[in-house]
Parts: C-alpha cells; sequence; structure tokens
C-alpha cells in the first residue's frame, strides 16, 4: 500500500492551475466578437481540417483553445446535449446559458476529480434574431465561467488581446472590419509578426440569414479577401 | 431548462457516435416511438399521395395535402414532403404520426452526423440510414402503422439527382425516372408513365407532377385534389446543385391551374 504526501489543497489546486496555464498558453489565441450582422469567431489555426470554431446548434456556435482531442471531446458532448434537447422540446429552448453551464459543471468536477486538469478554454456563443442580443460565455479549464460583452480573446494571450480589443472595439463594424481588426492583434502576439491568412479559421452567426441555422464557415477566400 | 445538463463524455475510446438515433437510444429511450404488442384499438390517420421525378437539374418531390382515418379527412392541409437538408428531401405515405416523426428524426440524424464530423453523408449513405431507421420501425408496421417514405436528393459526386423508394421492412431500391407511393401511387404512376419525359425543365417537371396528383385525386378519394376555394394546393419541393427549396406556391398554382384549364377546355 502507498502512502500519499500530504498536499495542502490550496497548493494541490495551484498546482493544476499552473499545469492546465502552460498548457493553454502553448496555443495560439481566438477572438470572439460582435460585429453588425451577428458574432465573429476567429481562430488562428495552422491545420484546416481540425477545427477549433464550429457549430452547435441553430444559433449558437462553439471554440476551443488548448489541447485539440480535450475540447473536441467537450464540442460533441455539446451538440450532443443540443441536439437532445431540441428534439424533446422545442428548437427555440435550446439556450447558450444552459450549454455553458453544462461546459462549467464538467469541467469544474473534471479539475477538481480528475488525475489532471482539461487544458482549455471554450467560447459559447449565441445570436438572438429577434432583438439583436448577442451572448458570449466565457468558459475555463477550472469550469469558472464568464459572460462577455461584446468581445473575448481566449488562449495563451487573453489578457493583452483582451485589453487590445477593450481599446480598438467599436459596436457595429462590418465583418471585414472585424476580421481585419482581430487578424491585427491576433498578429501583435506573442510578438509582432505576420499571420498567414491560409492559418486563419473563421465561423460567423449570422443574424440576417433566412436560414434556420446561422453558423456559416467562412472560407479561404472569403478571410484573405476581408483581409484586402 | 433548469435541471443540472448531464454532459456524457468519453462514451467510446473511438469517440461518439455520430447518430442521433443511436444517442437517443442510449439517453432516451422512452423519447423514441416504441413498439407494442398490440394494433392500436383506434383508426390513425393516414397520409396518402407522394411522388419524386427527376428532371435536367435535379427531382421534385410533390404531395397532395389529404390525411385520412378510414372514410374521414383527418387533415386537409397535411404536408408530406419535406427538405431532409440542404441537398435532398423527403416525402412520405402511410401512418400519419409515425411519418411525421420519422422524417424529423431523419432530418435531425442528418444535421447531427454533419455537426459531429463536419461533413455531409453522401446521398447513398443518406438513402442507407433512412431504410436502417425504417426497419427499426417494422415492429410497428406489423400493427398496421406502415411507414413508406420516398428519398431523393441531389448526389454531388455523380452530379445528377436520384431518387429512392422503400418498402415497409427496410427494402430500398433506386428509381430511374419517377416513383409514387400512397394510396393513390398508382393512378399517378400511370399519369406519370405517359406525361414524363427525359430532360424535363423545372417548370415542365412542376406541370407533370401538377397533373399526376390531379389524376391521382380524380381515382382515389383519399387524395386531395387542388382547391382554389380554400387556397389548397400541392406542396412540392425542388432539389438541385444548389439546393433544397420549397417551390414558391405561386408557381405550384401555376402549375395546377394550367393543368385544370387544359381539362376544362378539353370537355
Amino acid at each position: 500500500m502507498s502512502f500519499m504526501p500530504y498536499v495542502a489543497p490550496e497548493q494541490l489546486m495551484k498546482d493544476r492551475s499552473d499545469y492546465a496555464h502552460k498548457g493553454i498558453a502553448r496555443g495560439r489565441s481566438v477572438i470572439g466578437l460582435e460585429y453588425a450582422d451577428g458574432l465573429l469567431f476567429l481562430a488562428e489555426n495552422a491545420s484546416a481540417t481540425l477545427h477549433k470554431v464550429s457549430e452547435v446548434y441553430d444559433k449558437i456556435a462553439f471554440a476551443g483553445v488548448g489541447k485539440y482531442s480535450e475540447f473536441e471531446e467537450l464540442r460533441i458532448a455539446g451538440i450532443r446535449l443540443a441536439d437532445l434537447r431540441g428534439y424533446q422540446y422545442g428548437r427555440e429552448d435550446v439556450k447558450a446559458r444552459d450549454l455553458a453551464n453544462a461546459y462549467s459543471q464538467a469541467l469544474s468536477t473534471i479539475f477538481t476529480q480528475q488525475m489532471k486538469p482539461y487544458e482549455i478554454e471554450l467560447l459559447v456563443g449565441e445570436v438572438d434574431g429577434e432583438n439583436d442580443g448577442t451572448s458570449i460565455y466565457h468558459i475555463l479549464f477550472d469550469g469558472s465561467v464568464s459572460d462577455e460583452d461584446q468581445y473575448v480573446a481566449m488562449g495563451g494571450h487573453a489578457e493583452e488581446l483582451t485589453d487590445a480589443l477593450r481599446d480598438r472595439y467599436q459596436a457595429g463594424w462590418d465583418l471585414a472590419t472585424a476580421i481585419q481588426t482581430a487578424v491585427q492583434l491576433l498578429a501583435t502576439v506573442p510578438e509582432t509578426r505576420e499571420v498567414p491568412a491560409e492559418q486563419l479559421e473563421a465561423g460567423i452567426l449570422d443574424r440576417t440569414t433566412t436560414e434556420r441555422r446561422t453558423f456559416r464557415r467562412l472560407t479561404k477566400d472569403e478571410v484573405s479577401s476581408s483581409l484586402g | 431548462m433548469s435541471d443540472p445538463l448531464p454532459l456524457h463524455l468519453g462514451a467510446s475510446p473511438f469517440g461518439a457516435s455520430p447518430s442521433f438515433v443511436e444517442l437517443l437510444r442510449i439517453e432516451r429511450p422512452d423519447a423514441l416511438p416504441a413498439g407494442t404488442v398490440d394494433p392500436p384499438p383506434f383508426p390513425v390517420p393516414h397520409g396518402t399521395t407522394v411522388l419524386g421525378l427527376k428532371f435536367t437539374d435535379g427531382i421534385v418531390m410533390a404531395g397532395d395535402r389529404r390525411a385520412t382515418t378510414g372514410n374521414i379527412i383527418a387533415d386537409a392541409k397535411m404536408r408530406k414532403v419535406f427538405a431532409a437538408d440542404r441537398l435532398s428531401a423527403i416525402a412520405i405515405a402511410g401512418a400519419a404520426g409515425q411519418a411525421v416523426e420519422l422524417v424529423k428524426l431523419f432530418q435531425l440524424e442528418l444535421e447531427h452526423y454533419e455537426k459531429i464530423t463536419g461533413d455531409r453523408l453522401s446521398l447513398e449513405g443518406k438513402a442507407n440510414r433512412l431504410a436502417q431507421m425504417i426497419r427499426g420501425n417494422f415492429p410497428l408496421a406489423m400493427q398496421g402503422l406502415v411507414v413508406v417514405p420516398l428519398f431523393g436528393g441531389y448526389d454531388e459526386r455523380r452530379e445528377q439527382g436520384r431518387i429512392f423508394y422503400y418498402d415497409a421492412t427496410g427494402g430500398r431500391w433506386e428509381e430511374d425516372d419517377y416513383q409514387t407511393i400512397g394510396s393513390g401511387g398508382q393512378p399517378a404512376k400511370n399519369s406519370l408513365k405517359k406525361r414524363w419525359k427525359p430532360g424535363l425543365s423545372r417548370d415542365e417537371a412542376l406541370r407533370v407532377a401538377a397533373e399526376a396528383l390531379i389524376d391521382a385525386a380524380d381515382d382515389d378519394s383519399a387524395t386531395g385534389g387542388p382547391d382554389a376555394s380554400r387556397g389548397l394546393w400541392p406542396v412540392m419541393v425542388v432539389v438541385t446543385a444548389d439546393g433544397a427549396s420549397d417551390v414558391p406556391e405561386a408557381d405550384v398554382t401555376a402549375a395546377a391551374e394550367a393543368v385544370l384549364a387544359e381539362r376544362g377546355a378539353a370537355s
């Protein structure tokens, strides 16, 4: 029988937190922001097929940073939850807030009960076609969740990017301006550099569309042409 | 919406299945249509005539609006033709409640697959999945709750429209030109036999479809004909490379009125 040396709970949580932070800091960042017609999620992603940004439900999108296998697992769990909800009740009863709560619960449990915490952060965004509202929820590796207003950055350099967004952000940007600004900001961390258009992944929730499903993944061409 | 939401993580070492029906069977079996031992002790509404046909750019699916319970018209405005996803459509005949539920499940099945995997199923894949779902309904079919759909869509790989039909046991066949199902299926098919030809334009295809449904309504009491006084016109869905969409009512009305006018002139 083996004995575990005593570790103070504060130390235990701090170690886990540091571990998760380090893992997340290794990856590139994601920016989510509201523009005139909806919500934009923009990620720097070297892969064209392993997505960081994707659709969850009619008006709900998802973005993840950190370890792919871990946020992919949560992405799928979220889609399953949303589809089950929508089938059992009604499509309009599926809300981003419930999804954010579910993610928060799951991550909190994983953080305290599993061997290692998940090295991820998530964004859940929602547009409301009727009253032009948007909500963005930012969920951290330990399950803490915050309701963001209009813009948010997550990933390794979230703080610098969020500060920069605070200075630059203006409500009512068109999509091209939103993309340009987000890309300019991403290109300032960790140091000033060039971000090639083919390494950008963008998805929007378009509240002006007549389709039931408002999520659309922007093509490489659309992204590069808005960069001008 | 306030109960704690369980997120089911790590169902299998190889990830979640992209099938919504499978998910439902595991998580909420009570929400699936369940088989009982005996047939329902009361008559249930049945949807009647639907058809699908090919034209140059894709396919048209059309259906009348009537649902009957025995000799009673249970619903005069029933919709039996639906877009299944962006590039396919499904039309149903048979026990109406079961059939509409099957359509809803099938639409979700396709959407769920697309969201989980990030890819759309091939048309072949969709047609096969539908066959399996009908097979799943077989216990209910044995009690008289038969559901037989017609499925069609635009095949992106072959760059053409394709039509499939099914029997209650889940048998799947591909149709070359056109197919009809439901109580008025036979007169509708006879009509298509005379009127359909290869290389129809969209407008010609709408007219041929309208004519077949009118012929079905002539011979089959369970099929509802167009009714201008109540604004009842067939529902039609067109699927081409550009997507699946409802045919605007003005176009359906024009097609049906052209057929009726021609007949009025001839008599």
